[in-house]
């Protein structure tokens, strides 16, 4: 039975998908083939703006310059080469069954319908998995150099929530690797002057002219200089919107602005609340922390993770004899042991941490262990496979982590919510796309590892470009914009009127006080575990904290300057808002599935309950005003092919 | 922890910059050296003054983007990016010089953030290989001899944060320039281009106004990737043999 609460409607469903119907394997061919084509030679009339230069803004980009469109190009970082794909570590999936281990394009789609709790789109999963392959091609050819073996072929290992060995690698940095292909693609296409490159300038609206997205208002950080943009067609690849929770893996600038900009001019957001967990986090040590440092999904492969069977027992872990160690995945999960999925994994830790059994400062962490594939592999190995994995925890706890097991803890990562888009990627504004993390399309209520690097390239390299020509054939003629638009005008005053409103309030707290306050309350109340009671204390404070937000925010300098606590400021203005749907959501979906964990819906043994008779869909919510109730818009979910289970990976 | 901090303040690229000083107290050694210049910001917010401006994002030493020579060295007393390195490596009561990167090439944008747009001209004149969306082969259809594909890889890890040029006396890019040349040049897939990519992209080094290189091997010491000195010398070869290849064309 859902709960009430009375602060959404709920307004008509979300029908047309565009997704095709038919076999599911032959829907993108059947979109692809149906998608009308722009000729050649007009491409060049034509502009794109792209939002984000990561996997997914760097490799459409990149692939549109090339189709012969005009490109124009934007990341807040003082190069695209440092868009925070750039940290992702573990790998990337790919059906290719090089192993001939059983993997296959619909395992691939299978499992990470599953992994996602059966909360995605099976058509845009399935073309994921299709396209998945494609994407090693691609960057191989690009001169990604992914880990060989003996024999001059590609190596692959396994990560969480699989039973096959499909995931591609660069040791630890394969997001660096994969970025400075796509970067490097983005480079020659800005060099042959066919994408208009803004680095170190930011978006902050969205142009939206007689129902369709026509531009962008940024800002140059280094002059201060507020702008307008111009364009047939807007792309949105920036990413999530983690650092709502003030502390996670994202970068310190990575910030939802785009996004939520974009939804306040009436694209829907869907499914805000499901926000991914990582289990394997460097724990923090204070109140000074700025942020928390991931430790790859791979390791899980070789470490056994463990806490004392004994509450409180404050020994070291070489100490503690081996039968007084509760290596608590391989007992409550003997089929996937140590790789089970991510929510789970993180769901794990928090119990035996709140039963009193988490070990290092705070008791806030559990053991994650090398000494078995030590002794089994030699220390030669390991170091080879994870050494600048090891390197990195040795340098941020002073500890060595190959005589000392690490201490991990989670995170929040990833978020699979985002904008809502139909198969081709749009938003419910014609014509603004949105592109990896941006969106919400792929993964669920939970992404699989190594699936965040698959869907940024394959959404940027293969569906985008296919799917945003249909949109610019049948919209040839747009109308030439100037900024004298009375709507350009408008959009650019309500911007200004903000940046000198934070600069004007003159308080006594700082932007990091805030956003600092912000992610503890959401840490607490929409981290892992949620409850009815807990969602609504954070909605309460969560518009106390925004009130409090607009009379004591200090922001010093002026506009027209380089001036990061303006840029900090305005990205929190737009986290408080966020953060108040991200609880909504959440305290709307009273059932438990991937990430997003009700207490009060779950099994005896303590699993995530879905409710799928009542909560299968995707929650696409309209805007309808700051503090103002918002507008649930649902999509049912169809599952023809991969038939709903209670998940299990014991 | 007690410490005397000595930054750089420059309002923007065309003042006068100079040293100013601030003391910074309750300082953790479990901090970020970047964490700790937080710590300074927030006070210096409060006090209605202005923050230091310094570039940082990922805060774990991949992106590329934090830069700032601490004490004479580039990315500090450890063999790491700024942002990794902890506040242990120091001593109660230290004083700390914290200046931006040092070179023409990277003129000063704010305090210690610097332009580094040189180095992007410098990939798009040629550190790339040609394979546009959709036209790549199989994947398996060429192997790479492991050899190869590790020393790629070596090279593959340089995170373009510029250490490199603020080490180097002469204000130089080789070693930035030479990782990529030889990340591309030894790949099969990289071989189609392998002269004109080494031959454009030191000229473009040269146009940007780099120093020239003389081996003084401070480069690769400071490098927080361990990008290794003989790159240098490997692009000198590879570009030697570019001169003669195209000579004889």
């Amino acid at each position: 039975m859902a709960l009430e609460y009375a602060d959404f409607t709920t307004g008509e469903p979300v029908t047309d998908t565009k997704s095709p119907t038919g076999p599911i394997n032959e829907r993108w061919d059947t979109r692809r083939f149906e998608a009308k084509l722009v000729n050649p030679a007009n491409r060049r009339k034509h502009t794109v703006i792209v939002v984000g230069t990561g996997l997914a803004g760097g490799s459409a980009g990149a692939t549109l310059a090339e189709q012969g469109y005009h490109v124009v190009q934007f990341c807040y970082q003082d190069s695209p080469r440092r868009a925070h794909s750039i940290a992702a570590q573990g790998g990337i999936n790919a059906a290719k069954n090089y192993r001939n281990d059983g993997d296959s394009v619909h395992r691939l789609f299978y499992d990470t319908v599953k992994g996602g709790d059966f909360r995605a789109r099976e058509s845009n999963v399935h073309r994921l998995a299709q396209i998945s392959v494609e994407i090693i091609d691609q960057c191989v050819a690009q001169g990604v150099p992914f880990a060989r073996e003996y024999g001059g072929l590609l190596d692959t290992r396994s990560f969480g929530g699989v039973q096959v060995s499909r995931t591609f690698y660069a040791r630890g940095q394969t997001g660096q690797q994969l970025l400075l292909g796509a970067y490097q693609a983005l480079s020659r296409q800005i060099a042959a002057g066919n994408i208009e490159m803004h680095p170190r300038t930011e978006m902050l609206d969205l142009i939206v002219i007689d129902g369709k997205a026509r531009g962008i208002v940024a800002r140059d950080l280094i002059s201060g200089c507020i702008d307008t943009y111009f364009a047939d067609a807007v792309v949105l690849a920036s990413g999530g919107y983690g650092n709502v929770f003030y502390l996670s893996t994202n970068a310190m600038n990575s910030n939802a602005t785009a996004v939520w900009r974009a939804h306040r001019r009436g694209a829907l957001f869907a499914n805000p609340c499901f926000t991914q967990i990582h289990p394997t986090c460097i724990p923090r040590t204070g109140d000074h922390q700025s942020k928390l440092t991931l430790m790859s999904e791979s390791l899980r492969n070789d470490g056994r993770i463990w806490v004392p069977k004994a509450t409180g027992d404050q020994r070291p872990p070489n100490q503690i004899p081996e039968d007084e160690r509760d290596y608590y995945l391989e007992r409550i999960y003997p089929s996937f042991g140590n790789l089970v999925p991510r929510d789970i994994a993180s769901r794990a830790a928090k119990n035996v941490c709140d039963e009193g059994r988490g070990v290092g400062p705070g008791g806030q962490g559990v053991y994650l262990d090398f000494a078995d594939a030590i002794g089994r592999l030699g220390r030669k190995a390991v170091e080879e496979k994870y050494g600048n994995l090891f390197d990195m925890y040795a340098r941020i706890t002073a500890e060595d982590p190959y005589t000392v097991p690490m201490r991990i803890y989670p995170a929040v990562h990833y978020t699979m919510g985002g904008l809502w888009v139909d198969y081709d990627l749009q938003t419910t504004i014609p014509g603004l796309f949105a592109i990896g993390e941006a969106n919400f399309s792929d993964h669920g209520a939970n992404r699989l590892g190594a699936s965040a690097l698959m869907q940024g390239l394959a959404d940027g390299y293969f569906v985008l470009p296919a799917t945003i020509n249909d949109y610019l054939a049948r919209h040839p003629g747009h109308e030439d914009i100037t900024a004298e638009h009375p709507v350009v005008q408008e959009v650019l005053a309500e911007t200004e009127d903000r940046i000198n409103l934070l600069l004007a309030v003159d308080g006594d707290r700082t932007p990091d006080s805030f956003h600092r306050e912000l992610g503890e309350l959401m840490w607490e109340f929409c981290g892992m575990a949620r409850t009815d009671s807990g969602l609504r204390k954070a909605l309460e404070r969560i518009p106390q904290i925004r009130e409090e937000f607009w009379r004591r925010i200090k922001v010093p300098g002026t506009g027209e300057e380089f001036n990061q606590s303006l840029e900090k400021a305005n990205r929190i203005v737009d986290y408080l808002e966020l953060a108040e749907l991200m609880c909504l959501d959440a305290l709307n979906r009273a059932e438990s599935c991937g990430g997003h964990f009700r207490e009060e819906s779950q099994t005896p043994d303590g699993e995530a309950a879905r409710r799928d008779e009542e909560f299968s869909y995707a929650a696409a919510w309209e805007f309808t005003g700051t503090g103002s109730s918002p507008v649930l818009h649902k999509e049912d979910l169809v599952f023809e092919y991969v038939h709903p289970t209670q998940r299990s990976y014991a | 922890m007690k410490l005397t901090l000595r930054v750089w303040r420059q309002r923007n690229a065309d003042a006068e910059g100079a040293m100013s000083t601030y003391q910074v107290d309750g300082i953790s050694s479990d901090m970020s050296f970047l964490e700790m210049l937080d710590t300074l910001n927030e006070e210096l917010i409060l006090k209605g003054e202005d923050p230091v401006a310094f570039d940082h994002d990922c805060r774990e030493g991949i992106c590329g983007a934090c830069s700032l020579v601490i004490n004479g060295d580039a990315h500090g007393p450890e063999r790491t990016t700024t942002c990794q390195l902890h506040m242990r490596s120091f001593e109660d009561g230290d004083t700390i010089d914290i200046e931006p990167w040092r070179a023409s090439a990277f003129p000063v944008v704010k305090d210690l953030v610097v332009d580094r747009s040189a180095f992007d001209r410098i990939i798009q004149a040629g550190g790339y290989i040609t394979a546009p969306t959709g036209a790549a082969p199989e994947a398996h259809a060429t192997a790479v001899p492991k050899p190869d594909a590790d020393f790629a890889f070596e090279h593959a890890e340089c995170i373009g944060c510029g250490a490199c040029v603020a080490a180097c006396p002469n204000g130089a890019a080789m070693l930035f320039t030479s990782a990529k040349v030889n990340h591309l040049n030894v790949l099969p897939q990289g071989a189609p281009e392998r002269e004109t990519r080494v031959l454009d992209m030191v000229a473009q080094m040269d146009d940007e106004g780099f120093g020239g290189c003389t081996l003084a091997g401070e480069c690769a010491t400071a490098c927080p990737k361990g990008i290794p000195l003989v790159s240098i010398t490997a692009m000198n070869k590879e570009w030697l043999r570019a001169t003669r290849k195209v000579a004889k064309r």
